[in-house]
């Protein structure tokens, strides 16, 4: 940044030396000389300085306290219409389903343990994966079966259950904190159906319990277009989160890191800044600060054979409900949000809650998109669908399917963008409608450089892309494929002038690299 | 929408003739930005993309384009010494720029696009942008009298085999235009070398030749008449003092000052001197230089690293002062050449420039270093700096290997 308006300004000001130089020919050559020379060392130096400040970051807060500081400079917040208000309501949705591609890592048909018609306690296993017996995967919500859909290749797509009015749990067995093992706790996440919801890195797949992970990682808020408030998520389960967290303690040899948020006007929630027994880092930046995948980074990066475990703050909620109730409850606070929503708010549900009806008479116009998770990230879903199992969001933007006149020329644009060349993006940080439109058609890569912007790892996002495509497998480890999940591409993908699917692109890469073993 | 109805209307069925859809494609999707729909990955998109990059980059390019045409006509007239001050008889300068360089944009373009377009609808794949550029460049890197069938053929060498060779837009090594005009000046270098080539509208450039209106003052004499303005004299000869050297041929044989004996240095500056035909105004092309810069669209990285590169070798060279050439204060060497123009325009192609942040310096600078020794010390070449961006085109997969090598190299570190 200030190197850039700093370079800027040496090459002005050269130039208008150079031409009031042109005009006189009378000064003598060497305090010309001088004279250059005494502004090309200034400016250079004020650069360095305001360099240096800038990359200091915006000092921390004054509510950071106990915990390391980064200052993150590269990113971008995507301003969206359509922020949800601070209320919770009950929602009223009565389908509920678990959608097994959502387990990454999972075979692709998993092995039934109900049919349709039957009824299941919320707890209740549904299925299991062919290649671990063990790992059970669990109703949300109890109700009868009434729907098991296919998809390709008879591969199991979603399983549908209607809730009933009364919840009823699986009621679990005991388990002693203090006096159980990792063993027996491991067995114990794996019976119950918790074990699917732990995420490990490298991959961003479902944990891999043969492995103890070197560390745990939860970031404790959201960058994300239109994220939900989690220190709102959080009140009220400040007991259940300080649980979890002292269970994951037990599970790895090494720390369980909190990520924290330094960049709201307040500290966040108790929960998170007076957690026990975990160390905390604060990050202070625009998206992707809030990415776990970020934050790894900045706070014990990944080293080749390293595994690490990553988890939701709603997770690790469920996580010490289980172990102090007993019972799996897989309740989730969501937020809908996006311009097509006429009254943005969190509602209460459980994971896998159908989407027509958490939107029910909420919506503005018919020709929109319903995204689970954000605009960046999220899956295109009918109002037929689902929520996916990790998110919390629900984002409803409207279709993008019109032509623009002139659109490469036109000086500015309602559209947020990190380009330069639309007067919008100098001035002010006001919300954009955004719809679907791709704004313009894939082209070969060709612009560089923009990528670096918005992520703020010390990774080379073009060259590792352009190793994956090559199929170059040791480039891109080396390269640091394995820190990264799709998340952390997502913004690069939204920038990128040629269009590129950078996200699936990364995906193919981690892909072909996790079946070499 | 009117006119998106009409255009509708126009669309030409893509099985019966595919050749014609992809020039109509090409020429809707700038009418209008197509009504594509996010598939799979992100939801949203940033409003840029490849068409408007280049147009900015083109629209950089106005400037040094409009007075190009200018200097071609204020050239021709301070050779025969008539209408000599800068702001006179503008409309006759004007009227012989356009003259000259109309032509040359055509041919540029309608070749260049032709082949483009050949290959997009062979390949299957939509128009891509990239020779927008290319064609807006190669009419400025040019001296004002090139034979439009050299400039043909330049321009299919170039696109063809530097190009689509290697896979279309953004798989080439090097720089197009540049590789346009390499062809050139090795292929037929009396025409884009030497003394005599820079300044248009005569059979020879020396003292006593005749002009060469060709049609031009039949054409718009009566017209000027009409208005009372001056005309187009096609009795004139070059005047006696005239010498067609541009500042660095003079610069490399007898030094500074003799070339100041000739051009001033304000002169230079505001680019009023022959050469080809968009590098002579300096303080234009740097405006271009700060929009791309202010846009973040060139590297600002590769134009500082050049400076640098280029004030460094200067200075050296004013140290060790062996040659006249050499003792040309350093300064002065940027108002000489097309060194603003090589470092706004051609360095910072971000095909053919280096991908990353610490690359992107080193190859600034090599070019600056390397274009000014050439300049410099090469007696063989006026000029450095197209040769040495083509040369570092070459080792910019070098470059970014050993940067990204050392990406590499720290993250093993770790373990």
């Amino acid at each position: 940044m200030g190197m850039r308006k700093t370079a800027l300004s040496g090459i002005f000001i050269i130039s208008g030396f150079l031409t009031i130089q042109a005009q006189s020919s009378t000064a003598s050559s060497s305090s010309n000389s001088f004279w250059i020379v005494l502004i090309v060392v200034v400016l250079a130096a004020l650069g360095l300085l305001v360099d240096l400040f800038y990359r200091k970051g915006s000092k921390a807060p004054s509510y950071v306290g106990g915990g390391k500081f980064v200052g993150l400079q590269k990113g971008f917040n995507l301003n969206v219409q359509g922020a949800a208000n601070a209320k919770v309501v009950e929602a009223t949705a009565s389908r509920f389903a678990v959608i097994p591609p959502n387990f990454r890592g999972i075979s692709p048909i998993p092995k039934m343990e109900v049919n349709e018609g039957d009824e299941v306690k919320a707890g209740d296993p549904l299925f299991h994966d062919k290649n671990d017996e063990s790992i059970k995967y669990v109703a949300p919500v109890s109700g009868e079966v009434i729907a098991i859909n296919r998809g390709e290749k008879r591969s199991i797509a979603e399983i549908v259950i209607l809730a009933d009015k009364d919840q009823k749990y699986r009621a679990l067995p005991a388990l002693d904190l203090q006096k159980a093992d990792r063993t027996s706790l491991v067995s114990h996440l794996k019976a119950s159906g918790f074990w699917p919801l732990i995420n490990q890195r490298p991959f961003d797949v479902i944990a891999d319990p043969e492995v103890t992970p070197k560390n745990i990682f939860i970031s404790t808020f959201d960058t994300a277009p239109l994220a939900p408030d989690l220190n709102l998520v959080v009140e009220g389960q400040e007991e259940a989160f300080q649980m979890g967290l002292d269970v994951l303690g037990k599970l790895t040899d090494g720390k369980v890191y909190l990520g924290l948020n330094a960049n709201g006007q307040q500290a966040p929630s108790k929960a998170f800044t007076g957690a026990q027994h975990v160390e905390k880092t604060w990050f202070k930046g625009e998206h992707p600060a809030g990415n776990v995948g970020v934050q790894i980074h900045h706070i014990a990066p990944i080293k080749n054979g390293d595994v690490v475990w990553t988890l939701g703050v709603q997770e690790v909620i469920t996580l010490g409900k289980l172990i102090r109730d007993q019972r799996m409850d897989l309740s989730r606070i969501v937020v809908i949000a996006g311009s097509e929503v006429q009254d943005p708010h969190y509602v209460r549900t459980v994971a896998g809650a159908n989407l027509g009806e958490l939107l029910a008479g909420n919506l503005k116009d018919s020709h929109h998109r319903i995204i689970s998770g954000d605009v960046l990230t999220g899956e295109a879903k009918s109002p037929e669908g689902f929520l996916n199992i990790h998110d919390d969001q629900v984002t409803v933007i409207p279709e993008g399917d019109y032509y623009d006149t002139f659109g490469w020329l036109v000086p500015g644009k309602a559209i947020p963008s990190l380009s330069k060349t639309y007067l919008n993006s100098w001035v002010g940080h006001k919300a954009y409608n955004v719809d679907t439109n791709t704004h313009g058609e894939k082209r070969a890569l060709v612009v560089t450089g923009q990528y670096e912007k918005v992520l703020p790892m010390n990774i080379y996002p073009q060259h590792l892309i352009k190793a994956i495509l090559a199929g170059d497998l040791e480039t891109m480890e080396g390269l640091g494929i394995l820190e990264l999940s799709e998340e952390d591409m997502a913004l690069c993908e939204y920038v990128c002038t040629s269009k590129s699917p950078l996200q699936k692109i990364l995906r193919d890469g981690l892909d072909a690299i996790r079946e070499q073993g | 929408m009117g006119l998106l109805e009409f255009a509708k209307k126009l669309e030409p069925d893509k099985k019966k003739s595919p050749f014609l859809h992809t020039v109509y494609d090409g020429f809707f999707t700038f009418l209008f930005t197509p009504n594509t729909v996010t598939r799979g990955g992100v939801h949203v998109r940033d409003a840029m993309d490849l068409k408007r990059t280049m147009t900015f980059v083109v629209l950089a390019l106005m400037l040094p384009f409009v007075f190009g045409t200018y200097n071609i006509g204020q050239q021709h007239f301070m050779a025969i010494g008539q209408h000599t001050g800068y702001f006179e008889a503008l409309h006759l300068k004007l009227v012989f720029g356009l003259i000259k360089i109309v032509p040359i944009w055509v041919v540029s373009m309608v070749v260049g696009l032709g082949i483009e377009f050949y290959f997009a609808n062979r390949k299957g794949h939509g128009i891509e942008e990239g020779f927008l550029v290319t064609g807006a460049l190669i009419p400025l890197i040019m001296p004002p009298d090139i034979p439009l069938w050299i400039l043909t053929v330049s321009i299919v060498f170039a696109v063809i085999l530097g190009k689509e060779a290697f896979g279309g837009t953004g798989m080439n090594i090097w720089n197009i235009a540049l590789l346009s005009r390499v062809f050139v000046f090795f292929a037929y270098p009396t025409t884009i070398s030497g003394d005599t080539v820079w300044v248009a509208g005569f059979d020879q450039l020396a003292p006593g030749a005749a002009v060469d209106y060709g049609w031009a003052d039949y054409l718009f004499n009566g017209l000027f008449n009409a208005f009372g303005w001056s005309t187009f004299n096609d009795s004139a000869h070059i005047t006696d003092a005239f010498t067609g050297a541009t500042p660095l041929g003079i610069a490399a044989h007898a030094g500074w000052h003799e070339v100041t004996e000739v051009y001033a240095p304000s002169q230079m500056w505001w680019g009023v001197i022959p050469g080809s035909i968009g590098e002579t105004s300096k303080p234009l092309i740097l405006i271009g230089a700060l929009m791309l810069i202010v846009t973040g669209i060139a590297s600002w990285r590769i134009m500082a690293g050049m400076i640098l590169g280029a004030a460094l070798v200067a200075l050296g060279l004013n140290a060790w002062g062996a040659t006249p050439f050499m003792e040309v204060p350093w300064y002065y060497q940027f108002y000489m050449g097309s060194f603003f123009f090589a470092m706004a325009f051609m360095a910072t192609d971000p095909v053919t420039g280096s991908n990353t942040p610490r690359g992107k310096w080193i190859y600034g600078f090599l070019i600056g270093c390397i274009g000014m020794v050439i300049r410099v010390l090469n007696p063989a070449y006026p000029e450095g700096w197209m040769l040495a961006i083509l040369l570092l085109n070459t080792f910019v997969p070098l470059i970014d290997y050993l940067v990204v090598q050392s990406n590499i190299t720290k993250r093993l570190k770790r373990a």
